[in-house]
């Protein structure tokens, strides 16, 4: 064949890439632009690195600002802390050989993941509420009322218990991940070493442990960027004001107040895109710091 | 053969940590669908019972009926799921052929592009995202948010289904090829068909973020006509707090239909996520 029409390469690749740049890619270059602009008298006017100035340099915008990310910090602290491990840990239990009901319990565990923030926030926010009573009552079964707080009504407490709630629905995911991991470890490396005698816990922490570490790598970076950019859980259970005395503000929720506005404050997306062109570069060092510094230095074991 | 790892005790320890969690991942959700069947008395005096004919009530579900269009939330929430999970399958299984199938300039490049969309929220686009609709004149419609899930969800896509691609036989295309089929026909004919499973996977990952998603409801589509699912429940909730009845009933039908979807799906959303498609 002499000449071959591509034709219907472009044809392949056009609606994609087309969707793809006008939805995905254009609007985040542009998004980066307009936060070099101002709305001025008569539109749009460049002002240069303005807004950030104004971001990290006026004290009440500059507070805001450093209050969302030191709790966003927070937040991603608690996801790797406690979600992180306990997936672990269930995975492990999950992987042992031969173990009954193992189907039903990772269905039954994955079921909170699949719920929408609302209904999480919601539910939560009813049970632990001290006006229906549930966690106080069940806390005084077991001799332990005096514990009980309305804990997303404090402010030292509403942004770890909201933590603690998100790691509740999404364990099952580093659950999954590292369940799948684990059974890709072929079956001789495990008897080679119970030939050496490693087995039980010695196994796990020196033989599986490091073998499943790329697994962990790839949630660390999933929890990074999901909860960098989350949002949904903190406006469905405590609103955009993100109370009490935006003690749960993370950079999602205070990016939605600064470009959609609430109560008296109008929107501004100029502002609301410097504010997004901050969590695209936090976002962005993360990713790089991984690909670059974590995943390529990480050994890959071939079987 | 292992039986230096399976001690009964052992056993024993691994069901009774299963048992625990399990239970806790499931208790929310029990307490609210078991207190949304009973009269607000019953609620508050015994929230850890189950109803009993004296105690049960559907008062909740009729104020919901009622009050809320939750139908109209529910075509909503039905057309923006199908129509954004029809566009990424073949969107994205269309870009997934040309890459992985035909060797043109910039191949491994436009593969790159098309991957960047793995890792950057498409959430950080939202000012000029918005700002587009509005110039577009798709603010409050549907296909507004069928376009923002449907760029969202093809990076994925069009990573995984490639991957699957490159293990279709060459031998079967290019019997095609030599029959005189198009390279329309043998995509649609010849490719497509074998890689069904990995388009199922693809769908289950994409089904869910875009049925729960409240962020670009919320910006682009607030209008009564185009509540989804997820946010007509929000708002509903948030105006009927007092009303514990209505809540906990709105919550329970929130949940169901997710519930139905991952019965019907969990086995395929399971073999996807522990077959390695997020490596």
């Amino acid at each position: 064949m002499a000449f071959r029409p591509r034709l219907h390469v472009v044809v392949f690749l056009a609606p994609a890439v087309l969707v793809y740049t006008a939805v995905m890619i254009w609007p985040l270059f542009n998004t980066l632009r307009l936060s070099l602009y101002t709305a001025g008298e008569g539109g749009r006017a460049f002002a240069g690195l303005a807004n950030f100035a104004t971001l990290f340099g006026d004290p009440r915008w500059s507070a805001a600002f450093w209050n969302a990310l030191g709790n966003n910090l927070w937040f991603f602290v608690v996801h790797m802390a406690v979600q992180n491990p306990i997936g672990i840990a269930l995975a492990a239990i999950l992987s042992q050989p031969r173990l009954r009901f193992a189907a039903l319990y990772r269905s039954a565990i994955f079921i909170p993941t699949i719920l929408s923030f609302v209904i999480v926030g919601f539910a939560w926010k009813l049970i632990l509420s001290p006006i229906w009573g549930i966690a106080p009552g069940m806390l005084d079964a077991v001799g332990l009322k005096a514990l009980f707080a309305p804990w997303l009504g404090r402010e030292e407490y509403a942004l770890t218990t909201l933590a603690l709630i998100s790691v509740w629905q999404f364990v099952g995911i580093p659950m999954m991940l590292i369940y799948a991991a684990l059974l890709s470890i072929p079956e001789e490396i495990l008897e080679a070493g119970e030939v050496d005698g490693i087995t039980g816990r010695a196994a796990f922490f020196r033989i599986k442990l490091p073998l499943i570490l790329p697994a962990i790598g790839i949630i660390s970076i999933l929890t990074f960027v999901g909860n960098f950019n989350a949002f949904d859980l903190i406006y469905a259970a405590q609103g955009a004001l993100a109370g009490p005395n935006f003690a749960t503000d993370i950079l999602g929720t205070f990016l939605y107040r600064t470009f959609f506005g609430f109560q008296l404050q109008l929107g501004d997306p100029h502002m609301g895109a410097a504010i997004a062109s901050a969590m695209f570069a936090i976002i962005l060092a993360g990713v790089c710091l991984y690909l670059f510094a974590i995943q390529s230095r990480m050994r890959r074991y071939q079987f | 053969m292992n039986r230096a790892r399976q001690s009964p005790l052992n056993t024993l320890a691994a069901h009774a940590a299963l048992i625990t969690w399990t239970a806790v991942a499931l208790f929310p959700v029990t307490v609210i669908v078991v207190n949304s069947l009973k009269t607000r008395k019953a609620i508050f005096r015994e929230p850890l019972a189950l109803p009993s004919p004296e105690s049960f009530s559907l008062i909740g579900y009729r104020t919901v009926m009622k009050q809320g269009d939750f139908l109209q939330y529910f075509q909503n929430s039905m057309i923006v799921t199908v129509a954004s999970l029809a566009l990424i399958l073949l969107f994205g299984a269309m870009a997934a052929f040309a890459l992985s199938e035909y060797r043109f300039r910039g191949n491994t490049l436009m593969g790159l592009y098309l991957a960047l969309g793995i890792m950057i929220p498409i959430r950080i686009g939202t000012v000029a995202i918005l700002e587009l609709m509005v110039q577009t004149g798709l603010v409050n419609t549907l296909a507004a948010l069928i376009l923002v899930y449907t760029a969202q969800g093809l990076p994925l896509a069009v990573f995984i289904l490639s991957e699957f691609m490159r293990q279709v036989s060459d031998d079967l295309k290019n019997a095609g090829r030599i029959d005189g089929l198009s390279e329309y026909t043998i995509f649609f004919k010849l490719v497509l068909p074998l890689v069904r499973p990995a388009m199922a996977t693809v769908a289950v990952f994409n089904m869910i973020p875009i049925w729960n998603d409240l962020w670009f409801p919320l910006i682009l589509a607030p209008g009564e006509a185009t509540k989804t699912l997820t946010l007509g429940s929000q708002v509903f909730i948030g105006q009927f707090v007092t009303d514990w009845n209505a809540v906990l009933s709105a919550l329970s039908l929130a949940i169901l239909p997710v519930l139905a979807l991952y019965v019907i799906f969990s086995r395929q959303l399971i073999r996807g996520i522990t077959s390695g498609a997020v490596k």
